[in-house]
């Protein structure tokens, strides 16, 4: 086997059950801290699938290789863009998928900072926004997909991290 | 006191809006405000003129914010100017090569105004 190989397998991190929480937890931190807004908890359902015409990705890569992704509607991606600009009125348009895909950012950089394995050995890409009225997110990614629901005023949004086995 | 000139360097606008609200926030009366979206425009910005504050994210297409410390090294008006990153990552080892290469401090996305303030007051106490 090449030697670089084996080593790059060797410093492969696995997720492991903290992974679910650590990633709730840097989704909120990032909202108090950058929204000025709590994030609520929603208990997980069949029925609770990701939806909205909004969707920010950030890659991973290095000791994972995964892709963290947010999903939420247009208004709320809006008012998420509001809070951050402490805007009282409307939003420039062109300032949401920034301001989504900086949460993006955010949140992923956080979540990485959370596992001592991960922060010195894992790069982010630059994020990417995905907008429209009707489409599916397919990670080809064989390993696995955390994901946490969690309400922002009232409204879903969906944290998740899809990892390549 | 004089007001502080300041260049913020980040990819996002957004993220640009944020430091300057959350350095006003934090009590810091600001002077002129100059923006750049990367580390070519920001060194365009110093050549162009002087600035009492320099706050530069890592991650940014074209030219990062390490690249530009580099850069800016070699700029002598630009000489003393300090840099403080403010940056999602959260490798130490690239926090540690930024202050190796000169920057003065960092600052880890997401923050408080209270964090931007503690590090950003002692840098501006020359200006008294």
């Amino acid at each position: 086997m090449n030697p670089a190989l084996d080593t790059k397998v060797q410093n492969q991190v696995r997720p492991d059950t903290t992974w679910e929480s650590l990633l709730e937890l840097a989704a909120k931190e990032v909202f108090e801290m950058m929204v000025q807004s709590d994030l609520e908890s929603i208990p997980k359902t069949d029925e609770n699938t990701a939806v909205g015409d909004t969707t920010a990705m950030v890659g991973l890569a290095g000791a994972i290789c995964a892709v963290m992704s947010i999903r939420c509607t247009s208004k709320t991606a809006e008012s998420i863009a509001g809070g951050m600009l402490g805007s009282v009125g409307e939003v420039n348009p062109s300032e949401v998928p920034d301001a989504i895909a900086e949460i993006c950012n955010m949140v992923a950089g956080n979540f990485k900072g959370k596992i001592t394995r991960l922060a010195d050995n894992c790069m982010l890409s630059v994020p990417t926004v995905i907008r429209g009225d009707d489409y599916e997110m397919v990670a080809i990614a064989d390993g696995e997909k955390i994901v946490v629901p969690l309400n922002y005023e009232s409204h879903p949004i969906w944290f998740s991290l899809a990892i390549h086995s | 006191m004089k007001r502080p000139r300041i260049l913020i360097v980040d990819d996002s606008s957004v993220m640009r809006k944020i430091i300057e609200r959350s350095l006003r926030q934090a009590g810091v009366e600001l002077g002129d405000i100059v923006e750049a979206g990367n580390g070519i425009e920001a060194l365009a910005a110093v050549k162009d003129g002087t600035f009492d504050l320099i706050l530069s994210d890592i991650n940014m297409p074209a030219m990062d914010g390490l690249e530009f410390l580099r850069q800016l090294a070699t700029v002598e008006s630009a000489k003393g100017t300090p840099v403080v990153m403010v940056t999602t990552e959260g490798s130490e080892s690239r926090v540690v090569e930024a202050l190796t290469i000169g920057a003065k401090g960092y600052i880890r996305k997401p923050f408080t105004p209270d964090q931007i303030k503690e590090r950003v007051t002692p840098l501006l106490e020359v200006l008294r």
